[in-house]
């Protein structure tokens, strides 16, 4: 395999296990901050009881975090030298912002979060569930901000020698996706979060365990249950709409669209023969151009208006996507379904909704990754979208052979981590919140 | 003043500053990793030393963190040049760190395999307390880099005399970090062990940075006629002086300060000897990447200046907080 190849094959997996932990991280610290409001509103115990348990959670989550998103700082230096020498003007200043403006934050707060229950008063402790709130989700804008910067550039110029110089830092900032691909992350990790919080308390209820606390810790996590998957729906049809207009072959790969027209299908599900440019599945006649701006008959690019050669890789974009979309959708049914319960008072009684439940705390992981899958394969063969070729970032003095080393240490590493982080999150559950 | 120097060397002093704090916070903490072994005898000891980094071992790292993304933004020609040349030297980096980070955490969890996490933990702290010495040692002793400014060297490049010199200072001053904060936090026995191993480590450092300012000296020619090669040496020397003469006060925290101290004039006769280099071409002194040719453009490192110059005093004002809530000696519970 080439050091290219290698290079791209380490870094989605090194970024693909780190996002794991920051999509848990924003969304307990929003249950967190929920139940210590709570708390400290109507002094009942048990929202005491939850926030510690979700404290010691967010504990093993953040540590795992923050211990492989060293590893993605590192390799833009390591990996992708040329990448960095390149960007250096506008992709630098983002992330440092990030640790100045909102990786402190978080960090230094999260030690009250987690070790000072006894020693601030509950104000103060209040305020470090806020501010480890804010940093978290500041920490997801400007990482968030970056990445987009290399979807949809903005605020640069090429100067003389060719360099890629920053003319507006704000334009570079909040360029044309950094909002709504902010919203739909952090919708995202509310929905990891939302669905994990109500799988592990549908069990405690299921088995009696727990009393108030979890019954308390349930009604949160299907009330955001009913809630995110809903505004994920928002979300990610503004986004769909803002790559159509942004990044029309990345849509076009991502539906599986070749031919420019009107009135295009959606589909549900299928196979993309990349080879003889066509797409097999299940579809709903015209309902793409439908979504795009609620005209049946809108336009909407296909790949062939694009050179082959920059198309990303079809297929696989477009089963990323529809796995996510997908995902999606069971989300709303199920978010509703928990809904329609709690509101009907069933729901601390409904045995097989309970029983369910906790089988789903994968599913939104999955969807997650995948959508990033979709988001940055997507993207290819670029880099920088229309600016700079993956294959021209990556680092010059870096073997194929040191690659596949540090590929091996990071698979076997990380699968080590995964392991214990399961091991550990079962235990944490198992004893559930203090008694 | 538009020119746009000034702001490259203001962007050269705020780096070393911002790996200045790294060092000296977490070094704290990796200094106390690396004496777990020898400070704490018993269980519980052991959880003292650990509870008395656990709040803050987080944050102190964000500096390192802020660091390498303030060296990207502001000298991303020498941030791509140093990771992706030193390769292999970063990798063992980013392990050390890994380990280090997630074996507290599961060694308070995971209790049937308590030791093998302690190793984890002890080992991590170690190396990559040796290893952010040997890295700075590398970029100012000199490496070979091409005309393209990329490093020519392979890794047994990077294990020569002076930068592992450098490495061994380091850690030196790491564990004098380390030991001084052990004193400020425990109680007994434990801070009676932590005195000792201070005493100890202050000859050790009394060794080592002398050792170290004399290969300065003699290597980096210009440095003999710099002033601010002599006020580092008397910076150090006042330091370990100080925890020297201050021995039988009851004052903890002065301890840490004068360690500190000592550290932090070790920090700046590095950065008066490789000004305004970043990484020095070994081979041929024109290859050099300075603060000159490296920077990225005048308007970014303006906005950088603006986030950096408001928004540290603000990070340094809830981290005094953050350290205010937990002082006093650690204890051996938490949770």
């Amino acid at each position: 395999m080439s050091a290219l190849l290698l290079a791209r094959i380490q870094f989605a997996f090194t970024v693909g296990f780190h996002f794991l932990f920051p999509a848990m991280t924003l969304g307990t610290a929003l249950v967190i901050l929920i139940s210590e409001s709570l708390y400290l509103i109507k002094k009942d115990e048990f929202y005491k009881k939850i926030t510690d348990f979700l404290a010691k959670l967010l504990g093993l989550i953040f540590v795992i975090g923050t211990a492989t998103g060293i590893t993605m700082e590192f390799s833009f230096g390591m990996n992708w030298s040329e990448y960095s020498r390149a960007v250096g003007d506008i992709f630098g200043p983002i992330l440092a912002a990030e640790g100045v403006i909102a990786f402190f934050l978080e960090s230094v707060f999260i030690g009250i979060l987690i070790f000072a229950r006894n020693k601030v008063s509950p104000k103060v402790y209040w305020l470090a569930a806020l501010l480890v709130f804010l940093g978290g989700h500041l920490s997801a804008f400007w990482i968030v901000a970056a990445n987009s910067w290399m979807q949809t550039p903005a605020g640069y110029q090429i100067n003389e020698v060719g360099k890629i110089i920053l003319s507006n830092f704000t334009q570079a900032v909040f360029n044309p996706s950094t909002m709504i691909r902010f919203c739909h992350t952090v919708m995202a990790s509310w929905m990891t979060c939302a669905i994990m919080i109500a799988g592990i308390a549908g069990y405690y209820v299921k088995k009696g365990l727990h009393g108030q606390a979890a019954r308390t810790m349930l009604k949160i996590g299907i009330i955001l249950f009913a809630i995110t998957p809903l505004l994920q729906l928002a979300t990610g049809h503004v986004h769909a709409i803002e790559v159509i207009n942004m990044q029309p072959e990345k849509a076009a790969a991502l539906e599986g669209h070749f031919v420019t027209g009107k009135g295009v299908p959606l589909y549900v599900a299928g196979f993309v023969d990349e080879q003889n440019e066509k797409t097999y599945g299940i579809y709903l006649p015209k309902f793409l151009s439908f979504l795009y701006n609620f005209d049946w008959n809108s336009e909407i690019k296909g790949l062939k208006e694009f050179p082959k050669e920059n198309w990303p890789p079809v297929n696989f974009v477009f089963q990323a996507y529809h796995i996510m979309v997908g995902i999606g959708i069971l989300s709303i049914a199920m978010g509703l379904l928990g809904a329609f319960l709690l509101l009907t008072k069933k729901i601390y009684e409904a045995k097989l909704y309970l029983s369910v439940l906790p089988f789903l705390i994968p599913l939104p992981h999955i969807a997650h990754e995948t959508g990033w899958i979709s988001a940055e394969a997507g993207r290819q063969p670029w880099i920088i979208y229309g600016l700079m070729k993956t294959a021209d970032g990556a680092s010059v003095v870096v073997s194929a052979s040191d690659i596949l080393g540090s590929l091996i240490m990071f698979l076997s590493v990380y699968l080590l981590l995964f392991i214990m982080f399961i091991m550990l999150f079962l235990k944490f559950v198992k004893n559930g919140p203090p008694s | 003043m538009e020119n746009i120097q000034n702001f490259q060397i203001l962007w050269f002093i705020l780096i070393v500053i911002l790996f200045l704090g790294y060092s000296l916070l977490d070094g704290f903490d990796l200094g106390i990793g690396t004496l777990l072994p020898f400070l704490g005898k018993k269980k519980e000891e052991k959880d003292i030393l650990i509870n008395s980094i656990g709040p803050f071992w987080d944050g102190n790292e964000v500096w390192l963190i802020t660091g390498g993304g303030a060296l990207f933004a502001a000298f991303p020609q020498a941030y791509a040049t140093a990771f992706s040349g030193f390769y292999l030297a970063m990798l063992l980096v980013l392990l050390a760190l890994i380990f280090r980070a997630v074996s507290l955490e599961f060694r308070a969890n995971d209790k049937a395999r308590t030791g093998l996490w302690e190793i984890f933990f002890i080992a991590g702290s170690c190396l990559a307390a040796i290893l952010f010495g040997v890295a700075l040692g590398n970029v100012i002793y000199g490496v070979p880099l091409d005309n393209k400014m990329e490093f020519a060297g392979n890794f047994f490049t990077l294990l020569r005399p002076v930068p592992l010199l450098f490495g061994i200072t380091g850690l030196a001053a790491i564990l004098l970090q380390g030991a001084s904060y052990a004193v400020l936090k425990t109680e007994g026995e434990l801070r009676q062990r932590s005195f000792q191993a201070l005493n100890i480590l202050l000859w050790v450092n009394a060794a080592t940075a002398g050792i170290y300012f004399i290969v300065m000296a003699f290597n980096f020619h210009p440095l003999l006629e710099n002033p601010l090669f002599y006020a580092a040496v008397l910076v150090t020397l006042l330091g370990l002086a100080e925890i020297f003469f201050s021995w039988k006060t009851k004052n903890d925290n002065a301890l840490f300060w004068k360690s500190s101290l000592s550290f932090a004039g070790l920090w700046l006769a590095a950065g008066a000897a490789h000004f305004p280099n970043l990484i020095k071409a070994i081979n041929d002194p024109n290859l050099s990447i300075t603060i000159f040719n490296s920077s990225t453009s005048l308007y970014t490192l303006k906005i950088m200046s603006v986030i950096a110059l408001i928004g540290m005093p603000i990070v340094i004002g809830y981290t005094v907080f953050v350290y205010r809530v937990f002082k006093g000696k650690a204890a051996a519970d938490h949770y």
